[in-house]
């Protein structure tokens, strides 16, 4: 549960909260992102920092739940929640569905926009396990990717569905 | 034994002859009836799993301890001289550690000019100083404290503005320069004699990378020894500018590009940014991570050039019999610009052709090469012009281009094709989009109010690689093996494709190769760019698997004492007459023993031409009342010789096509001519497509071995699919409206415009 509003800075406050299911302690200016705290404090690099102004979704991770932009997302207000990104994906050296799918459906090219298009998917799949193609390209149309991986990366998404299915 | 030979190497529409040192005999080449296992079939890429779990490290994840972060001050005016830079409370700032400006920056060459701070800047974003901190945060802050003196000079920014002899001048010798320049046959006459003329003009926008990993580097310092990660297409490239800028030896200069995220040809060779981090490094004793922001890379890090395009044909009896093109490219202050001419020249069996490329100087960015630089401009307007004859001629417009398309030999050099099937393009790109069905005037949409079209354009580029390229395979004692090379895997899928060389040659399997790219320490091999990758790097890479597969079955011969000409190595193993030993196992006898296997790539035949054919067609459906245009269908026809891996190539060709789709309809730097900023710095106003944009694409290769160009007879594809998209929207859009759009993007205010027009 998120603190209640008290006041917080100018400077550096503690910020506790769950970082791919174990707890995370920052102490970060109010005004950091929590695509620079994961990046720069918690030295975790999937997310990207493209454009820094949420037009990309290169930093997307999944906060409580919910695909976020994390550098549309102040550190400071991830107090007490549950922040998920690709690093958290893969589980006892197996990579997740999604994970597997963008590979053999040749999903990226030069991989830069992948973290953010992998998490889109993995938060779609949990809230909808039967997505059709527009769903599909709904949860990704905040993912721009430059070398044009779409088709694949739909195809990946719908590909995870259909394998989870299955299983 | 190691000889010198002269070969001809085409690189982005410029041929020239260079030296290549070869080695060795070369590897037979693989024709259309070798049995492959590996090359040619579908492989997921080798590094996936670092791509996906978020693992693989870029140039921007790149931290070291106490690395500080440089930032640039970029100039506000488009033209204006530097009289003073006051530094002085930037440096108090807690943080900060250093300034560099003109004034005290030591001398650093930059592409021909003594330093990278210019006394004049010369367009917005132009480099004033840069700042070292200890975070982004403080060096961005320092940025605005630092007070600089300008005198304002007038400037010019739009390309027709800036030809016009009225605007200010930006250098001595004008604004406009000569850039290239083709004559054959006699145009005059056969534009007097031809029965049938048209004379159009054609303009094309700005359009900028955004490669989603900005450009930057990480600089750092071991005694005199410098090591530069970059983001780069060319990690030799790269060091040679820092040599330029440093004056210090090669052997004093490593680079590292291991993954990188996007370039698109932006990324070709040293930024300032990377001499700016070296400095730093070198001043501090620390590394310094020195990388632009979203807006820096809009407006600092090049783009594909406007132009200006006219275009004359001429035609006599239904045969083509005269082009004339005059292109004026913005070069922004670039010292070369790239040719939209260059397709005009060799596309079409035409007798008669006068093409001249004139570069424009503007107070704007400079031009970076962008992907099929020249040639995606020079296509949209010859590849209209072509359909604008055909509709005056009341012919089809695909059965005019089978007219021309015929020539076996290259028409500017006289020299043959190694292999040309722009034909067979045609017939699967019709048969797949059902070009029989295509109407002239095209015809009624699925909802009143909308028009369908269909149109189709033709590409032609280079991709037949060049030496020098060099490789060693190492075989470990457990039969895994090594490739490294010197090249760089922008995103097309490189490391697979020579994965998958060196595994055919030695017979194992393609996860027990290892690639090791993107390092100086390789050995060489050319820039990642203008299509080389495939054609210049893999038959290196075959020879030096070769070479191991040679040495390792001469151990075998010894370890086994079976005679070496019984013995072939398959599926990990060495096998005679039956009996399989694997590798591992031959070379368990001989303790830590390595196999190492060198090879070079051969000279280009002296008698051929090596080029790539391709052909696109497009389907698309037009709201009238609106302008929207919706591209439903794109079909992909290329003719690049072998297709290595079937998988990523399709990737690579659906990634052009959307790049193109871009430009097609809705990318376009604008800039403030008053001001000279440009307005679209971002990724909300400057709209690159996003996966709702995207129309179905179905992608096809003739897929036959060009067995004369190289051992592995493929070629280049990067940059052939960006080529004629551009075109075939537009020409699909001409036949569904009856409207014919000469300026890109063709917006919905374009196309309104050209409708009211009407």
């Amino acid at each position: 549960v998120p603190p209640k509003a008290s006041v917080i800075g100018p400077g550096a406050a503690d910020v506790a909260f769950e970082v791919n299911g174990r707890p995370a302690h920052v102490h970060v200016p109010p005004h950091r992102t929590l695509l620079d705290a994961l990046r720069e404090d918690l030295g975790l690099m999937g997310a990207k920092k493209v454009c820094d102004e949420g037009t990309c979704g290169a930093c997307t991770v999944i906060l409580d739940g919910r695909p976020a932009y994390s550098c549309m997302t102040l550190a400071v207000a991830c107090q007490g929640r549950s922040v998920e990104t690709v690093e958290g994906l893969a589980r006892d050296g197996q990579l997740h569905p999604v994970q597997e799918a963008f590979i053999a459906e040749d999903a990226f090219q030069c991989g830069f926009c992948t973290p953010g298009q992998i998490m889109s998917v993995v938060a779609l799949l949990r809230a909808n396990s039967a997505p059709t193609h527009d769903d599909v390209t709904r949860a990704v149309a905040g993912n721009l990717c430059r070398c044009g991986a779409y088709p694949n990366i739909v195809a990946a998404a719908l590909s995870a569905a259909r394998k989870k299915a299955r299983a | 034994m190691t000889r010198v030979v002269r070969t001809r190497v085409e690189f982005e529409g410029t041929v020239s002859e260079e030296m290549a040192l070869i080695q060795g005999e070369d590897a037979p080449p693989w024709d259309a009836t070798a049995e492959l296992g590996i090359v040619g079939h579908p492989h997921r890429r080798i590094e996936g799993v670092g791509k996906v779990t978020g693992r693989t490290r870029y140039t921007h994840d790149l931290r070291f301890p106490g690395m500080l972060h440089a930032r640039i001050l970029r100039s506000q005016y488009p033209r204006a001289r530097v009289r003073r830079v006051d530094a002085n409370k930037a440096l108090s700032l807690p943080g900060v550690r250093a300034v560099l400006h003109r004034f005290n920056a030591p001398k650093a060459a930059f592409r021909g000019e003594e330093t990278i701070f210019r006394d004049e800047a010369r367009f917005v974003g132009d480099e004033i100083a840069a700042v070292a901190a200890e975070t982004e945060e403080i060096a961005a802050e320092a940025l605005r404290l630092i007070a600089v003196d300008y005198e304002v000079l007038p400037h010019v920014v739009d390309l027709e503005e800036a030809i016009d002899d009225a605007s200010p001048r930006i250098d001595e010798h004008g604004n406009v320069h000569d850039a290239d320049k083709h004559d054959r046959g006699d145009v005059k006459k056969a534009l007097r004699e031809a029965d049938t003329v048209i004379e159009e003009t054609y303009r094309t926008p700005t359009q900028l990378h955004n490669s989603l990993e900005t450009h930057g580097a990480v600089a750092t310092w071991d005694g005199d020894l410098l090591t530069v990660y970059e983001s780069t297409q060319h990690v030799f490239g790269v060091r040679q500018g820092l040599q330029a800028a440093l004056r210090i030896p090669l052997s004093k200069i490593r680079v590292v590009c291991e993954h990188m995220g996007g370039g698109f040809g932006s990324k070709g060779g040293v930024g300032k940014y990377s001499i700016i981090a070296a400095l730093f490094a070198r001043e501090l004793g620390v590394p310094v991570r020195c990388v632009l922001d979203r807006h820096e890379e809009n407006i600092a890090a090049g783009n594909r050039s406007a132009t200006l395009q006219r275009i004359t044909l001429g035609a006599k009896q239904g045969r083509i019999t005269a082009i004339v093109h005059d292109s004026w490219s913005n070069a922004g202050l670039g010292r070369w610009v790239a040719d939209p001419t260059g397709p005009t020249k060799g596309l079409y069996d035409v007798a008669n052709v006068r093409t001249r490329s004139y570069r424009v100087l503007a107070n704007t960015g400079s031009l970076a090469a962008f992907r099929a630089p020249g040639y995606v401009e020079g296509t949209f307007a010859l590849e209209s012009a072509i359909d604008e004859l055909a509709e005056k001629l009341a012919v089809d417009p695909l059965a005019l281009r089978r007219q021309h398309a015929g020539a076996e030999k290259d028409l500017v050099s006289g020299l043959r094709y190694s292999l040309k099937r722009l034909v067979d393009c045609y017939d699967i790109g019709a048969e797949e989009i059902g070009w029989s069905k295509r109407k002239p005037g095209g015809s009624r949409g699925s909802a009143p109010g909308l028009r369908r079209g269909m149109g189709m354009a033709s590409q032609t580029w280079s991709g037949g690689g060049t030496p020098p390229a060099y490789a060693t395979v190492h075989v470990n004692p457990d039969g895994t093996a090594i490739v490294r090379i010197g090249t760089q895997d922008i995103g097309t899928g490189t490391r697979t494709i020579l994965a998958q060389i060196c595994a055919e040659e030695l017979g194992i399997a393609v996860g027990d190769v290892r690639v090791e790219i993107g390092d100086t320490e390789s050995p060489y091999a050319p820039i990642s760019a203008g299509s080389l990758t495939v054609a210049s790097v893999t038959p290196a890479v075959r020879v030096a698997a070769m070479d191991a597969r040679e040495q390792l079955l001469e151990v075998a011969a010894g370890v086994l004492e079976t005679p070496k000409a019984e013995l072939r190595m398959e599926g990990g193993a060495v096998v005679s007459r039956g009996a399989r030993t694997t590798i591992a196992k031959v070379l368990e006898e001989l303790a830590n023993y390595t196999v190492i296997g060198k090879g070079a790539r051969r000279p280009n035949p002296d008698d051929l031409v090596l080029k790539t054919f391709g052909a696109h067609f497009a389907e698309v459906e037009v709201d009238l009342a609106t302008g929207e245009v919706n591209v439903e269908r794109v079909v992909a026809v290329h003719d690049i010789g072998r297709v290595v891996n079937p998988l990523t190539a399709r990737s690579q060709v659906e990634g052009g096509v959307i790049q193109a789709l871009g430009y097609a309809l809705s990318e376009e730097r604008v800039v403030d001519e008053p001001t000279g900023h440009v307005l679209t710095t971002g990724l909300e106003t400057y709209k690159v497509p996003t996966v709702k944009d995207v129309p179905k694409i179905v992608v096809r290769f003739v897929d036959v071995p060009d067995i004369e160009a190289n051992n592995v007879g493929a070629k280049g594809l990067g940059e052939p699919p960006i080529i004629p998209t551009a075109a075939a929207i537009a020409n699909a859009v001409a036949n569904a409206t009856g409207v014919r759009v000469r300026t890109l993007p063709l917006t919905r205010k374009h196309l309104l415009e050209a409708v009211a027009a009407k």
